[in-house]
């Protein structure tokens, strides 16, 4: 193999895609369009407090009072605060789009002094599950702790609570290795099924073939291609999201084995698919079908962790969620054991579509 | 003269099918050699076998000494390939087409030579996908140049170009082969062939049926000169009565002339039998009438007879 060749080639191959829009669009533009997107609606996730409407009917007891410091300080909501005369909380909250509220009741104070239970009223709206969680287990939580101290007693046992890997991880710390593998799949799928397809349709390899090039200077020419848009785009997805967002992600080294080895994957991959196919339509279709369920069952856009149980091994199928594992356990958990058991699979899968590919994609005729 | 190309009872067989059947020709160094057939005749198949493309069931090929399957990263930098319907990397411009193929041939080219060479100098910084399909045959014909071949293959290089076009290429041609370079032709053109070709193959069904030179097909496979009469039906009749070989041929009638001389002594007796004419003129077959007759007469995989006369000796 001649490198001169391949740095030959591979200026000729970039300009074709550059001045592609369509090819550039979905490794560069869509990704970015994605995480400002899904940054932008999950930002809130997993640490801003949930917004807690609240009628004091108690006329601002002390007793109330405390209880409501006690409620303001777990951190879990925000409290706001509707007047007595505001009518029904129930229809105030319907009536104002809000999702949570709670009614401290009149007589509040005398009742916790004479030791007569009293309830609080807590409204949840179950479309928003998680914050109606939050909420329930935030005044849940004050309301033991001041029936403990009534009682006399103290916390013994007290949980700590702490993230997974140390520091409070957010929606977009998994989103930002999710998209960069998102790019990672589908620029050379989509590329790849396209120029097999188009290009042995209009002997453009066999118009390669009469040239010194080889197939080998090719293949390489082009892998570099794809391993620098990969790199480029992890660069682009963590500075955004970092910038953006303060995503808890970093390009360590560990990340790299996956920016050089997942692009091998997934062009050898969309060689084979353009390869079986007869015509561009058909291939763009085999392309699709692998695509698309790839794109979205391998923890892309969300933790395979939210999937329901039965979707859970049809993830651990598909190569790209290797990919995105170990790009997790690089970027945001730095966790080297689980990137070499990631990297091992993705590495093999990648040698066993790479021949493949090379057996069937052929450039002359027998 | 050594030859540029040889072929020996060359088999290409597609299962049960055999595309190319005992194909022997060769094309002698520094000649314009034209390789003719109707679609499907196996002229495709051919030389994609000759470039390297295709790989043969059997026989013997060598192109510039070499076998073109297993020596092709020799051969490469020998020939030039204009393919049919030559295609490109769709977003990159015919100069920059010719300065990849330089750096991966290693030569020095002047661009602006050969871009003027095939009349695109006015496109040269145009994607190829906004060119016209002439505009690409012209950049297939400037690429197939750039490794200065010995030999080129030029398969249907004037397909899709007009008049004006064409001659360009039929200059490029005549340069090549007066640079001493073999060219190897494939057209639908038959006229291009005839006014271009030192020699010619024709193929039908997957074999040769004649080669030689343009005026050794005609004079072997073509009909004598003929006179030709437009007149009344009597004058058919007539002319067969006297032992010549007469023809009907849409409406007119055709009678083989031994020598220019025999056209005036049929005039005579015309004129002296009184029998109306309207007008006459003599034909000779061109290539064309030659390739019409030959690859018709293979349809059923045989040589048929010659026309059947209406009257003669």
């Amino acid at each position: 193999m001649k490198f001169r060749n391949v740095v030959t080639y591979l200026p000729a191959f970039a300009k074709g895609y550059i001045r592609n829009p369509l090819g550039l669009f979905f490794a560069l533009v869509f990704p970015v369009i994605l995480i400002l997107i899904f940054g932008s609606v999950f930002a809130s996730s997993g640490s801003s407090p949930v917004p807690l409407t609240v009628q004091n009917l108690d006329h601002n007891s002390a007793t109330s009072v405390a209880f409501l410091s006690a409620l303001n300080a777990t951190g879990a909501v925000s409290l706001s605060f509707v007047s007595p005369s505001a009518g029904n909380l129930s229809s105030y909250l319907k009536a104002n789009s809000l999702s949570a509220g709670l009614v401290i009741p009149d007589g509040f104070a005398s009742d916790v002094a004479n030791r007569t239970p009293v309830d609080l009223t807590v409204y949840t709206n179950p479309a928003a599950g998680a914050e109606a969680g939050i909420v329930e287990g935030a005044v849940a939580g004050a309301a033991n702790a001041m029936n403990l101290r009534l009682a006399g007693g103290s916390e013994v046992v007290t949980p700590e609570f702490e993230t997974v890997g140390g520091p409070l991880y957010k929606y977009i710390d998994y989103l930002v290795p999710g998209l960069i593998g998102f790019s990672v799949l589908v620029s050379p799928m989509f590329s790849m099924v396209n120029i097999s397809s188009t290009w042995k349709r209009d002997k453009l390899f066999r118009q390669l073939s009469l040239t010194p090039l080889t197939r080998a200077e090719w293949l390489t020419a082009t892998l570099l291609w794809y391993v620098s848009l990969a790199c480029l785009s992890a660069v682009l997805m963590v500075l955004l999201g970092q910038a953006l967002f303060g995503a808890h992600v970093t390009l360590t080294l560990l990340a790299l084995p996956f920016l050089v080895v997942a692009p091998i994957l997934f062009v050898s991959l969309g060689l084979l698919a353009g390869s079986v196919s007869t015509q561009p339509e058909s291939a763009g279709v085999v392309g699709n079908i692998i695509t698309f369920p790839m794109m979205f069952l391998s923890g892309t856009f969300f933790p395979v962790a939210l999937f329901p149980s039965w979707l859970v091994p049809v993830a651990h199928v598909l190569p790209l969620f290797y990919v995105i594992d170990g790009l997790n356990s690089a970027m945001v958990y730095n966790n080297p054991t689980e990137v070499y058991t990631d990297l091992v699979i993705v590495v093999v899968v990648a040698l066993v579509l790479a021949v493949a590919a090379t057996r069937l994609f052929r450039w002359r005729e027998d | 003269m050594s030859a540029s190309v040889e072929v020996s009872r060359l088999v290409k067989s597609y299962g049960a099918l055999r595309a190319v059947d005992g194909v022997d020709f060769d094309v002698r160094s520094g000649e314009v050699f034209s390789f003719l057939g109707p679609n499907g005749a196996g002229k495709t198949t051919t030389v994609e076998i000759l470039e390297g493309l295709r790989r043969r069931t059997a026989g013997d090929v060598r192109v510039l000494g070499l076998d073109p399957w297993i020596d092709l990263a020799r051969l490469r930098t020998r020939i030039g390939v204009t393919p049919q319907d030559f295609h490109f990397f769709p977003k990159l411009t015919p100069r920059e087409g010719i300065r990849l193929y330089a750096r991966l041939f290693e030569r020095k080219v002047d661009e602006d030579e050969l871009l003027a060479l095939v009349q695109l100098s006015d496109k040269a910084d145009d994607r190829y996908d906004t060119l016209s399909g002439g505009q690409h045959q012209k950049m297939g014909v400037a690429l197939a140049l750039v490794n200065d071949p010995e030999l080129c293959f030029l398969d249907e290089p004037t397909t899709g170009l007009d008049p004006r076009a064409r001659r360009a290429i039929w200059e490029v041609i005549r340069r090549l082969k007066g640079e001493g370079r073999t060219v190897f032709l494939t057209t639908h053109y038959l006229e291009e062939a005839q006014q271009l070709s030192d020699r010619i193959s024709i193929i039908n069904l997957g074999r040769i049926v004649a080669t030689g030179s343009p005026d050794e097909i005609i004079r072997r496979f073509g009909r004598p000169e003929r006179l030709r009469l437009v007149g009344e039906s009597a004058l058919a009749d007539r002319l067969a009565s006297l032992g010549l070989r007469v023809t009907r041929d849409d409406g007119a009638v055709e009678v083989e002339l031994g020598s220019k001389a025999d056209a005036l002594q049929i005039l005579e007796t015309i004129r002296a039998s009184g029998l109306k004419w309207e007008s006459f003129s003599t034909r000779s077959d061109t290539l064309e009438d030659v390739f019409i007759r030959l690859v018709g007469r293979m349809e059923n995989g045989s040589l048929p007879a010659e026309p059947e006369p209406e009257g003669g000796p």
